[in-house]
């Protein structure tokens, strides 16, 4: 199929009808409102459901109800609505329904303002809502990824029985880059367990409720396991001039491409720097980080993020006291200049 | 004793096995519940009218929890307050299904005051149960927004009073009074009579929606012994002489028979059609790639800036578009956050030939600017050896530096000399095309059809492109 110049907020709609979700059920919000407004345009025209619900809180119970009936279903938000949603998300993962939800995450706390954070990492990642769950958590860096990475969440979350959800900023939301959209996905498992109205279903229900404190356990132990097998086989990173670096520098999103040009100033001035940027923040690339710090080449990691640090915590632990974690951050939507990168870096690497 | 007829006729499952326990025969309501009543009715109603198999029952937090171990039907547990959510993403994807939403008051009218109004407004095809107890069965007999003035309740001690708590809330009432919803009713679960008029109010509403005649709403009085600390008798007492004193027994709207049947049959594209309908085979075009000539080795990273209106944003759009049929690596940004401080609109372009890393522009190679505001901002920040195009019909004085080629372009008298200032972006795409060696007058001619969303525009942008080429040509040489 042709490229196509889009928005990354646009191309999250479109990767998400061609991987088959005909629902989407959303509440507007800057900077996230062009996926509602593009669902809203294309549902329609493919025979699917656009409804702009009263509140997330509606909108991830409709989502809720569509995914029980077997069908892919997707909502999204940006941070204040992704709040709203966790209720929903808790009894999603619970009941072990599939779903795709997108946070293109805004500066908070509160109402903050509308310019790109990385704040809402903690929440996605480590469950949000009540309970022992955790929802697989995918981070694009650019439009492309929005769509393919979108694509990839319909396909892992209906794998799993497992929400997932596509945790973006300001930026890669705004920002239009060409996009080679895939074809259409064309084959689905069957989902023997929805409730589809028809005789065959009857048995089937969808419920996150265990009364019994040892089937409950079991159950629990059943999402750990699950959670477990998940990391074992779709972490996915990227790794950047990596080879011979002996600092490493991790950070995800919007971040990402703006280390990426910084190290590519900073190797010029010949410090051996590189990146790891993790695809996915739910399961953690922690495996590989501990590769990293386990080598003798490799002096130290600096963390950055658009945030007070909550995947430096993530990175610390992987790394687990074997070399020096270093953290920079920004907070409250505004993004570091290259020229700040390359000198954080160097401060955090001590060869200022 | 009509449990067990109705385990024959599958409304209900023949042993209650998802119960824990060894009593699988009887429900866990308590003796005199009215839960337990109108569940039978519903499950008669239904395996009457032949749809037992198609129903889909959504259950709320309440008491009825647990009706998915009764109801023979694919059943959703729902979170507290959100059943007409849920019964709506539901419904939306098996219209042929009959969705039953069943609730009770805490759940319907507290904290899912929201779900339910809005369900209802819609007009969501679905029918919904509303039990309405006066109060927090499951939870030990807390007051709920239907408790009585003066009513004591676990956490209403002495009594509901108006100053803490207000009035009870009238849900049927309030239901009626929106434009959607096809039927309306309130009933009561007391003696053989109401109990009769129950039964006809809840098959009146499965129905409605067998005919695909939108929202039914059936709000029944409900006896809770076991809150209201009463024998069975005495419960069904108190809702003939005090309950329904509050809320009055009726139909509130029946719209049913002058409505036509909802077309909700659901138009599901094939595959093969999907990228056609979501615009992407649209722009698909033959390009002789071999034949250009992109000069420029230089990756380009251009800021383009003025008033908002003035087509900053799409002159940003066209370059990326044109740029990514150079087989350049491209991306655009359009100023957001703390970059709007000031008043100014603009947007980051670059183009290059290795992948993109930041997006941002901080040193543009070109600064398109469109008004005096952009100029002062950001002339600073050009590349030494780097280019202003600036508006000479808006800017009077044009760059101080000596060390960036300044290209002054009237672009707005030139807009305005075509009749139509919009334009004047064109035109400086034009100028763009004409002097820069990183856009190709040929590639950029074969795209302008393309990216001119408007049609209608179509002519007067092809000539004010023209115009400016000229100009950008002539500033080359
Ligand atoms: C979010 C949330 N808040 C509170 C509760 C606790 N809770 C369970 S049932 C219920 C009240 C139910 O009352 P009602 O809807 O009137 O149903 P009834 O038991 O009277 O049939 C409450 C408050 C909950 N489960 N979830
Ligand atoms: S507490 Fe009340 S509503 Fe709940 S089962 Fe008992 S009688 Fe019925
Ligand atoms: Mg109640």
């Amino acid at each position: 199929m042709a490229k196509q110049f889009v928005k990354g907020n646009e191309a999250i709609v479109k990767g998400a009808i061609l991987a088959g979700c005909r629902a989407y059920y959303g509440y507007p919000i800057t900077p996230a409102s062009e996926i509602a407004q593009t669902a809203a345009l294309f549902m329609p025209l493919v025979g699917g459901t656009f409804l702009q619900a009263e509140s997330e809180i509606a909108a991830i119970n409709m989502v809720y109800g569509a995914s029980g009936t077997g069908i892919r279903a997707m909502t999204a938000s940006s941070s204040p609505g992704f709040s709203l949603k966790q209720e929903g998300l808790s009894y999603l993962a619970g009941a072990e329904l599939p779903c795709v939800v997108v946070n293109i995450m805004r500066g908070g706390p509160g109402l903050g303002n509308i310019a790109p954070e990385q704040s809402d990492y903690n929440q996605a990642v480590k469950g949000g809502g009540h309970g022992n769950y955790k929802t697989i958590v995918l981070a694009p860096n650019s439009a492309q990824e929005m769509c393919d990475l979108t694509m990839l969440a319909f396909e892992l979350s209906d794998k799993y029985r497992n929400p997932a959800v596509v945790l973006a900023d300001g930026f890669i939301g705004q920002m239009m880059e060409p996009v080679d959209f895939p074809e259409p996905v064309t084959e689905f498992a069957e989902k023997t367990w929805a409730v589809r109205g028809v005789d065959r279903d009857r048995m089937n229900l969808v419920s996150s409720i265990e009364l019994d404190p040892d089937d409950l356990e079991r159950h629990n132990q059943k999402l750990q396991s699950k959670y477990e097998i998940i990391e074992n086989n779709e972490t996915r990173y990227e790794e950047y001039l990596l080879d011979d670096a002996e600092f490493v520098v991790v950070g995800y999103g919007i971040v990402s491409r703006l280390v990426h040009t910084a190290i590519n100033q900073l190797r010029d001035e010949g410090v051996k720097v590189g990146m790891l940027r993790p695809i996915t923040l739910m399961p953690y690339p922690s495996k590989r980080l501990a590769e990293l710090a386990a080598l003798e080449q490799v002096k130290a990691f600096s963390v950055i993020e658009l945030s007070n640090g909550q995947m430096v915590d993530d990175v610390r632990l992987a790394v687990n006291g074997a070399k020096p974690v270093e953290f920079f951050g920004r907070m409250g939507g505004n993004v570091p200049s290259i020229k700040e990168l390359v000198h954080e870096i160097k401060r955090m690497m001590r060869v200022l | 004793m009509s449990v067990k007829i109705l385990g024959k006729s599958k409304g209900f499952y023949d042993t209650y096995e998802r119960r824990p326990g060894n009593n699988k025969k009887q429900t866990h309501y308590c003796p005199g519940c009215g839960h337990g009543i109108l569940h039978k009715m519903i499950a008669e109603a239904l395996v009457d009218f032949d749809v037992a198999e198609n129903m889909v029952f959504i259950s709320p937090v309440g008491c009825s929890v647990f009706a998915y171990y009764y109801f023979n039907a694919g059943n959703i547990q729902a979170a507290h307050g959100r059943a007409p959510a849920v019964a709506t993403g539901v419904k939306r994807a098996l219209p042929e299904s009959i969705v039953i939403s069943y609730q009770g008051d805490g759940d319907l009218a507290a904290i899912g005051g929201n779900e339910i109004l809005h369900a209802a407004n819609r007009g969501e095809s679905i029918t919904v149960f509303f039990v309405n107890n006066a109060i927090y069965g499951m939870t030990g007999g807390q007051m709920a927004p239907t408790t009585l003035i003066g009513q004591k309740t676990t956490t209403t001690p002495y009594g509901r009073t108006l100053q803490n708590e207000g009035y009870p809330i009238k849900m049927a009432e309030i239901i009626a009074s929106l434009e959607s919803p096809v039927y309306v009713e309130r009933v009561m679960m007391a003696d053989v009579r109401s109990k009769n008029a129950a039964r006809k109010a809840v098959r009146k509403g499965i129905k409605n929606q067998i005919e695909k005649k939108g929202f039914s709403f059936i709000e029944v009085l409900s006896t809770c012994p076991t809150g209201w600390k009463m024998t069975a008798p005495q419960s069904e007492e108190w809702i003939k002489t005090t309950l329904v004193k509050n809320f009055p027994l009726g139909v509130y709207k029946d719209i049913a028979d002058e409505v036509e049947p909802l077309d909700l049959s659901l138009n599901l594209a094939t595959p093969e059609r999907i990228p056609r309908l979501i615009g992407l085979e649209q722009d698909k075009m033959e390009f002789d790639t071999a034949s250009m000539k992109i000069a420029a080795e230089i990756d380009q990273e251009i800021k383009i800036a003025g008033f908002g209106g003035q087509g900053v944003l799409s002159l940003g759009v066209w370059l990326s578009e044109i740029g990514m049929r150079e087989d350049l690596d491209v991306s655009w940004i359009p100023s957001y956050g703390p970059e709007m401080r000031g008043g100014t609109a603009n947007c980051h372009v670059k183009l290059s030939h290795n992948s993109i890393g930041s997006p941002l522009v901080t040193h543009p190679t070109v600064l398109v600017a469109m008004n005096r505001p952009s100029l002062d901002k950001f002339e600073d920040d050009v590349v030494e050896g780097g280019a202003i195009v600036w508006d000479s019909a808006l800017i009077d004085i044009g760059p101080k530096r000596k060390d960036i080629r300044s290209i002054p372009v009237p672009a707005t008298k030139i807009a305005s000399d075509f009749g139509n200032t919009k334009v004047s972006n064109v035109v400086l795409l034009g100028v763009l095309a004409g002097f820069s060696d990183f856009l190709d007058p040929l590639v950029v001619q074969q795209v302008l059809p393309i990216i001119f969303k408007k049609k209608h525009l179509l002519e007067i942008n092809l000539k004010a492109f023209q115009k400016g080429l000229e100009l950008g040509r002539e500033l080359k040489n």
